[in-house]
């Protein structure tokens, strides 16, 4: 096993060239959302996180299967970084009965406990305290697993996240709080919403870490997420992350983006795209040659497509469905 | 048996599971060394310690949700919310995780998850600490609402919320803490859904919840005086409702009187007289349903308004003396 970049993780090449295909595949599949959408072919809403691929999948490659995540309503990427299976997300968009939630929840509740996955919320700030909670529950079961809480810079304003950071570190819980600050809540910026510069000076208030990463640079990610996943595990508790990156797309469907100019935007899509950042450095360390990053990328695009047409392919959700899952025996 | 108060029972059946199951603990602000609010958790510490009684700080909103998140991975936490109407600032986690995230991820997660709280008016607290708003989590689809009266149902019904698998709120009255009856030492469960019927007779149906029970079984004894005979229904749960029991009571009475706290207005007495409204009882009602509930104002401070805020016990007679006059 090679590993020819140095990182906290110890990741070797088999792995970051994993976590570059992962990237392409969230990618592709938020890209796949944005055109069925616009087909119709898929109702509801839907956040895509296309641009913001470096921190879902940097954080996601240091969590054990068994350590838990919350994921947000633009949590296709948490989800995907998680090793939750492409299939079974596509066919939840498509509201059939081999969705993740049995077509049940849709884009922003997909959930697999199986696999570490406590779900995504809808609840802007919903995931602070649900995390806390299973930290609370691997502490008290000594049972070592961590959970990482994703939220975006806008839920930060949230009373759950003030309640949750202090509570998580008056108990000293494994909980990683990973704030993905791309600037904009909906359409509000963030330098209008709160008045110090980094969301990770808040973390002072509560006694615990807290640090502003490169969001965009896929090992800064792996390093930062790593560092506080151990902090975690040794019992040492909670770390606020805040990851700077970007949404390439509006906030949902019927976003005209008036909030932001084109330039911004194009300064981020060209120089600060975190795929493209990631293959470059892959590339000149000796991670992977351009042949081979064609071929995870292709890899990727191949998965969604057989995603796709497993959706397609799977029957809609029962309507003897309607009434079942309400309790638990 | 021994009779013991109605908080006594609530801590022992905490405490019995407690030490049969090491997934259940409970949390909540000064819970620990102070012993709660009202002293439901008073030696539970000692017995348990920090770890397992866990005081909070004042954070309804986080502890609410850490509790689901605890109950999601495995535990069975049981939430002592201070005062029912606090229950605001949890609510976004009651209503939009609790209830749902089970539906929502296609049946699989469970919640196994107690949040236990005194409600209802009567101690001179005033409108912020005295309300009743068990309707609010009533409607709300995938929760279970439990609503005891007697320290023997609260003690019983406690034991099966804590081993049921599902977000259960457990609203208890401030004014039934110090009630006492027989209670039995040792685990026993009292299924939840199942009504009681607190005392039989063959006139009128009073249908009571929560401390209206008691109010409702003295007015029955005023009233035998005048040779009315109260059959007394105590729901026991609002959710899921053992409408049966009651559909049967007033098919036997064919008069109904429902007695609640809570604001009349959009209350749980509209769904209990909707379902004998609903049902086959109606055929056999001779009189129309009366509503006995809270007025549509908050709770005043001054003892004489925070009595004529809620029904009373001469509120019922008066109601079942007039309906017995009518017919
Ligand atoms: C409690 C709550 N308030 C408002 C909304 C509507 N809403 C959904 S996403 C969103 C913006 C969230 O911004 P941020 O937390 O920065 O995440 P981002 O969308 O940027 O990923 C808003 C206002 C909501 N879903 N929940």
């Amino acid at each position: 096993m090679t590993q020819s970049i140095e990182n906290h993780a110890g990741l070797d090449d088999e792995k970051l060239q994993e976590i570059y295909q992962t990237m392409w595949t969230i990618r592709y599949f938020d890209e796949k959302v944005d055109q069925f959408f616009a087909k119709g072919m898929i109702h509801g809403t839907t956040h895509l996180a296309v641009g913001q691929e470096a921190s879902a999948a940097g954080s996601g490659a240091v969590l054990k299967k068994t350590d838990w995540i919350t994921a947000t309503h633009r949590g296709h990427g948490h989800t995907i970084a998680k090793g939750t299976d492409v299939k079974p997300m596509m066919a939840e968009l498509f509201g059939r009965q081999t969705g993740t939630n049995k077509g049940k929840g849709g884009s922003m509740h997909i959930a697999e406990l199986a696999n570490g996955n406590l779900g995504a919320n809808a609840i802007v700030g919903g995931g602070y305290a649900i995390a806390t909670g299973a930290a609370l529950t691997s502490k008290m079961r000594n049972e070592g697993k961590v959970a990482l809480a994703y939220a975006g810079d806008g839920s930060t304003n949230e009373g759950s996240f003030h309640e949750s950071l202090n509570l998580a570190s008056i108990w000293d819980l494994p909980v990683v709080f990973f704030i993905e600050n791309n600037f904009y809540g909906m359409s509000g910026p963030v330098v209008e919403m709160m008045n110090i510069p980094h969301i990770s000076d808040r973390a002072a208030s509560y006694g615990i870490p807290g640090i502003t990463i490169n969001g965009n640079d896929i090992i800064e990610v792996i390093n930062a997420t790593y560092d506080a996943v151990e902090r975690a595990r040794r019992g040492e508790g909670p770390t606020l992350i805040e990851a700077l990156t970007y949404r390439w797309k509006g906030h949902s469907k019927s976003d005209a983006k008036k909030y932001r100019t084109k330039e911004e935007e194009k300064e981020w899509k060209t120089n600060k795209d975190p795929i493209k950042l990631a293959r470059k450095r892959f590339i000149d360390a000796g991670v992977f040659t351009e042949e081979k990053a064609d071929e995870l990328q292709n890899s990727a695009r191949l998965s969604i497509e057989e995603a796709v047409k497993f959706a397609e392919e799977s029957p809609i959700t029962d309507i003897s469905e309607l009434y079942t899952d309400v309790y638990s025996d | 048996m021994r009779e013991i108060t109605y908080l006594e029972a609530i801590r022992e059946a905490m405490s019995e599971q407690m030490r049969e199951n090491p997934d259940v603990y409970i949390m909540g602000e000064d819970i620990g060394i102070y012993g709660g609010g009202f002293g439901v958790t008073r030696g539970m510490y000692e017995e348990f310690g920090g770890e397992r009684v866990r005081n909070t700080p004042i954070s309804e909103a986080a502890i609410s949700g850490a509790a689901i998140g605890s109950a999601i991975t495995g535990m069975r936490p049981i939430f002592e919310l201070q005062f029912s109407d606090f229950i605001t600032i949890a609510l976004d986690n009651i209503v939009n995780q609790a209830g749902k995230i089970r539906y929502m991820y296609g049946g699989k997660a469970q919640i196994p998850l107690v949040m236990r709280t005194p409600s209802g008016s009567g101690t001179g607290a005033a409108a912020q600490h005295s309300q009743s708003l068990e309707n609010i989590t009533a409607h709300i689809p995938g929760l279970k609402v439990i609503q005891p009266a007697t320290a023997y149902d609260a003690k019983g019904l406690l034991h099966s919320a804590i081993e049921d698998n599902n977000p259960v709120m457990f609203y208890e009255h401030k004014l039934c803490y110090k009630t006492s009856s027989d209670v039995p030492e040792g685990k026993y469960l009292i299924p939840i859904g199942v009504a009681d019927i607190k005392r039989e007779g063959t006139d009128i149906s009073i249908v009571a919840t929560g401390i209206m029970v008691h109010k409702a079984l003295e007015a029955a004894e005023i009233l035998a005086k005048d040779g009315i005979n109260i059959e007394v229904v105590d729901p026991r749960t609002l959710v899921p409702l053992d409408k049966e029991t009651i559909i049967k009571s007033v098919i036997k009475t064919g008069k109904a009187i429902i007695v609640t706290e809570a604001v009349k207005r959009s209350g749980f007495s509209a769904e209990l007289a909707s379902v004998i409204a609903e049902s086959e009882s109606f055929d056999f009602l001779d009189a129309p349903i009366i509503r006995l509930a809270g007025k549509e104002i908050p709770i005043p401070y001054q003892p004489e308004l925070e009595k004529l805020a809620v029904p009373q016990v001469d509120d019922i007679v008066a109601a079942a003396r007039n309906m017995m006059k009518k017919n």
